[in-house]
């Protein structure tokens, strides 16, 4: 039996497990041995003019080895000019600045835009030192209005860029005339906030770095080492052969360390600039304003059917809060307005958007990037539509869902999704979770006024994968002539379990039992050519390429055997079971991949492969999700989530169930506890961890996942992206299930996240309306 | 200050600054970089080992509070044969983890709550784990796994 699509645990686990992984801060490798700390000083005020930075006292100070301003930075050639226009459509490339009056510096020069902002770097034999020294760096701010709220970023009374002479850095689509909602007899409309999240990998950002002999060195926590070395070549002016990138064991990330920021360059340019190793590890505190944040959408939703059900119009129109600079969010709406109609079949669906900076943490990807941002949308008003005419919002979905035999189906969006069986996963999510007697106990807590009220939600979504599907990856594979095999993958893995999955594609094409496969990925003077991970592309595209490296080595083992066997080449079989190569039909004749790979000469047996698809990927499912409201107090409980997540051929039952559970947890999360938060002056609320509301194991209920694979049609493994399915479905499924708790009270929306304090006035405005009404 | 801990068995020794913390005198001076840290506010539980058997967060303490004191981390869990502890296997059979950032605190953890409640249910392992973040997970199979080392144990 093939290996493929079984659940093989991981090969990463046992030094996991037993010695922990190799984070940059626990790198012990010679070149960094004696690294400098470094510690960065950041702004403390989020709109500023920096008038003097006084740095002699830190120089001073005991341990430090150098305090660096952007005084010092006299050695880097000018930042590359920036691209006209708007930001390329349809990919997550990486999160460069947009350049040109919106450029956003390595360390502030004369004006802070963030709490957050890097000002200056100390540079001290230890950890602790640099928080002392750093204490003393005396920086001079003449304070200006903190442009927080999105209208007054609209309005552009202050400016953040005064060159820009606006605070509007994209605008795509154009206003309504609203004739889309013509012959439609219900039409709803309201504004609904996609809140701020910080990612929150559980390892923060981290670099280290070092100089000799003319190559610089950087091991940085980062998704792409590839793209990282790139990015480090432009800002230095290096040749890229001069530059090794190693991304050692990565913490989490989630998005937002895609590439390489503006801190890692400054930490790499740290090293060159003073001939010193150097290390940096952010502390949690820092990391909640240095890292990029996701979301932060206001959306106007408008929708307009039938009174029987049929959606016949949809308008989306999105300000993305971009934070003080705009990376990857000056994209990250398009993304929201290719798949603003979600699985639906939608005759006239219109999009806009508008990105706006702010004096915060730049928005960049964030598990999902613009997708769960349109599938929240347009989740919430099917549901406004289902609750104004009436009907079940199980029985508008189905009413509206793609039926299969439409695809390819080109959405009102602008995308062609690629194949679906979208009513079979709403049907059976909705069997499994037993929709019917939920309604019916519903109604009985309901019917005696109990205070713990159930809430029943659902989230039908389609998504995008492999958005950048022509960009495509990288792999090479080799057969030793010890019968072992390397993999060396352009794909870079952050706990997804590349290394397990791509050594059972190896073991599934070519029978080497994947204990004897090596995984090879994130170093680029191993693998120099590669993209990385981000948008849930590394199985499709990289798993393909290796899949495909497999292949062809195949091929020239065959020929070898033949050669070996002095047989013709296609009477040859490689019996994938005992890993060994025969003629066919006779065991007695085989031949072990050792001994084929010695016979293969100087050369040995090697294939690389670049896999590039010619079209993304759509995965889709439905997500159920049934809360506790507990009426008296406002707290939520989530109790139930049932999904179906159809990313087509699954390779490892296990490790997908494993991306569905984080990202379920983690869309859980946002429409129930987690926000970042800033007071009217920009400053961070929720700076820290003891009020950044992150999910705990005690918050969530241990989830029921469904299995649905529907191939798709564009990769030879019939894989569609995994990753990111979790935070599309169960952020809107979850929110919905909180407004179902309460919707016999007469409430439509409540925004995101649900904390009881939301809840409870809500409910308290609500019986208040009510009150009166009866009054009258 | 001088600080003698007994780390997984061994007795390490050392000069430190007083406001050395057990996770650093861990990492940096007994060269064990299993313990993470994850967190300035101790709200994360990455940096959780067992100090005297019981499990603690290594970065609210001083080193010099260990004085004298067996602390066990990740790498010493496994017995002398190198045989797993019952966690470590239940981890990695359930996939209770993915990018292992919080694993060594989170198997810490779950060998301390063992030790005192051998057959918990599954809300008694969610809230005792309330203290140790995972972002990866979900959770979903860390408890399931710390069922399973319970159940494999026999409740013991
Ligand atoms: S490092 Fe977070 S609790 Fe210790
Ligand atoms: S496995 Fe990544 S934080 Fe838990």
């Amino acid at each position: 039996m093939s290996i493929l699509g079984t659940r093989v645990v991981r090969t990463e686990d046992p030094l996991l497990l037993t010695v922990g992984g190799t984070y940059v801060d626990d790198l012990r490798v010679p070149e960094l041995a004696g690294a400098a700390r470094v510690t960065f000083v950041r702004s403390p005020v989020a709109h500023a003019l920096i008038t003097g930075i006084d740095v002699a006292a830190a120089r001073e100070a005991p341990g430090v080895v150098a305090v660096l301003t952007v005084a010092d930075i006299d050695d880097l050639p000018p930042p590359p000019p920036a691209p006209e226009g708007e930001p390329p459509p349809g990919s997550e490339a990486a999160p460069l600045p947009m350049g040109g009056p919106w450029a956003e510096p390595l360390l502030a020069v004369d004006r802070v835009r963030f709490v957050g902002e890097p000002v200056a770097m100390v540079l001290t034999d230890d950890t602790y030192a640099g928080e002392d020294a750093a204490e003393l760096v005396s920086v001079d701010y003449e304070p200006l209005p903190a442009v927080v709220d999105l209208d007054a970023a609209v309005g552009g009374e202050t400016l953040l860029f005064p060159a820009a002479g606006t605070n509007v850095a994209v605008t795509a689509g154009g206003p309504a005339d609203g004739s889309a909602f013509d012959g439609c007899d219900v039409v709803v409309e309201r504004t609904i906030v996609n809140q701020r999240l910080a990612p929150v990998s559980m390892e923060g950002r981290a670099t280290a770095a070092s100089w000799a002999d003319g190559k610089l060195t950087v091991w940085v926590s980062t998704q792409n080492a590839q793209i990282s070395r790139f990015i480090f070549a432009g800002a230095f002016g290096l040749d890229p052969a001069a530059i090794r990138v190693v991304a050692p064991d990565v913490g989490g990330a989630f998005g937002a360390k895609i590439g390489a920021d503006r801190d890692a360059i400054l930490v790499a340019w740290a090293a060159k600039h003073t001939g010193r190793a150097v290390r940096w590890v952010e502390t949690r505190s820092e990391n909640l304003v240095g890292m990029t944040h996701g979301r932060a959408q206001r959306q106007h939703i408008k929708i307009g059917g039938t009174r029987d059900g049929r959606i016949l119009a949809y308008r989306n129109e999105v300000i993305q809060d971009t934070g003080a600079y705009p990376r990857m969010s000056g994209f990250l709406p398009f993304l929201t307005g290719l798949m603003a109609s979600g699985p639906y079949d939608i005759g006239h669906v219109e999009t806009a958007n508008r990105v706006v900076v702010t004096n915060t943490t730049p928005i960049s990807a964030y598990r999902g990037a613009g997708r769960p941002e349109a599938t929240a949308a347009v989740e919430r008003a099917v549901d406004l539509f289902a609750a104004e005419i009436g009907m079940d919002p199980a029985e508008v979905r189905r009413i509206n869902l793609v039926p299969p035999d439409k695809f390819p189906y080109s959405s009102g969006g602008g995308a062609v999704y690629d194949s679906g069986e979208y009513v079979k996963a709403l049907d059976q999510v909705l069997t499994a979770a037993g929709y019917e007697e939920l309604r019916a106990e519903q109604a009985r807590r309901r019917e005696r006024g109990d205070p713990l009220q159930l809430g029943i939600g659902l989230a039908s979504y389609v998504e995008i994968t492999a958005a950048d599907a022509a960009g495509g990856e990288t792999a090479k594979v080799m057969v030793h002539d010890d019968g072992t095999a390397t993999v060396y993958t352009g794909s870079s893995a952050h706990g997804q379990g590349h290394h397990t999955a791509w050594a059972m594609l190896v073991q599934g094409e070519l029978g080497i039992p994947m204990e004897r496969v090596t995984v090879l990925h994130g170093d680029t003077d191993l693998v120099p050519l590669g993209t990385g991970t981000y948008a849930s592309r590394s199985l499709q595209l990289g798993g393909t390429a290796v899949h495909l490296a497999a292949v062809d080595v195949k091929e020239q083992a065959r020929a070898v055997a033949a050669d070996l066997l002095e047989a013709s080449a296609p009477d040859l079989e490689l019996d994938t079971e005992r890993g060994v190569w025969q003629v066919r039909g006779d065991p007695a004749s085989s031949r072990t991949w050792a001994e084929v790979a010695a016979h293969a000469g100087p050369d040995g047996l090697a294939a690389d492969a670049n896999f590039t698809d010619g079209q993304p990927t759509f995965p889709f499912g439905t997500h159920l999700a049934v809360v506790e409201l507990d009426t008296e107090t406002g707290k939520v409980a989530l109790i139930r989530h049932v999904t179906v997540d159809d990313a087509g051929t699954v390779l490892n039952p296990l490790l997908a169930e494993g991306q569905r559970h984080g990202g379920i947890a983690q869309g859980a999360a946002q429409a129930l506890l987690e926000e970042m938060v800033y007071d009217a002056d920009g400053n961070p609320v929720t700076g820290t961890l003891v009020d950044y509301a992150i999910v705990t194991a005690a918050e969530l209920p241990s989830f029921e996942l469904l299995s649905s694979e529907t191939p798709a049609t564009s990769n030879p493994l019939g894989a569609k992206g995994i990753g990111e399915a979790g935070t599309i479905g169960a952020t809107p499924a979850v929110q919905n299930a909180v407004v179902d708790a309460v919707s016999h009270l007469g409430i439509r929306h409540l925004d995101m996240p649900a904390t009881p304090a939301r809840v409870w006035a809500a409910i308290n405005e609500a019986t208040a309306r009510t009150a009166t009404r009866e009054g009258q | 200050m001088n600080v003698t801990v007994t780390v997984n068995g061994s007795q390490v020794e050392a000069e430190v600054p007083d406001r050395t913390l057990l996770v650093h005198f861990l990492r940096d001076v007994a060269g064990l970089t299993a313990t993470n840290i994850g967190c300035d506010t101790s709200s994360c539980g990455a940096c959780t080992v067992l100090l005297d058997g019981r499990s603690v967060k290594s970065c609210t303490m001083l080193a010099a509070q260990a004085d004298g004191r067996s602390v066990v981390t990740l790498e010493g869990l496994a017995d002398g044969d190198g045989e797993l502890h019952a966690v470590q296997r239940a981890f990695r059979a359930e996939h209770g983890l993915q990018c292992g950032f919080c694993t060594p605190g989170m198997v810490m953890a779950a060998v301390s709550l063992l030790s005192e409640n051998p057959d918990p249910s599954e809300a008694e392992v969610r809230t005792a784990l309330e203290g140790n973040l995972c972002r990866c997970t979900g959770y979903h199979n860390i408890v399931r796994a710390v069922l399973a080392a319970a159940g494999e144990r026999g409740g013991r």
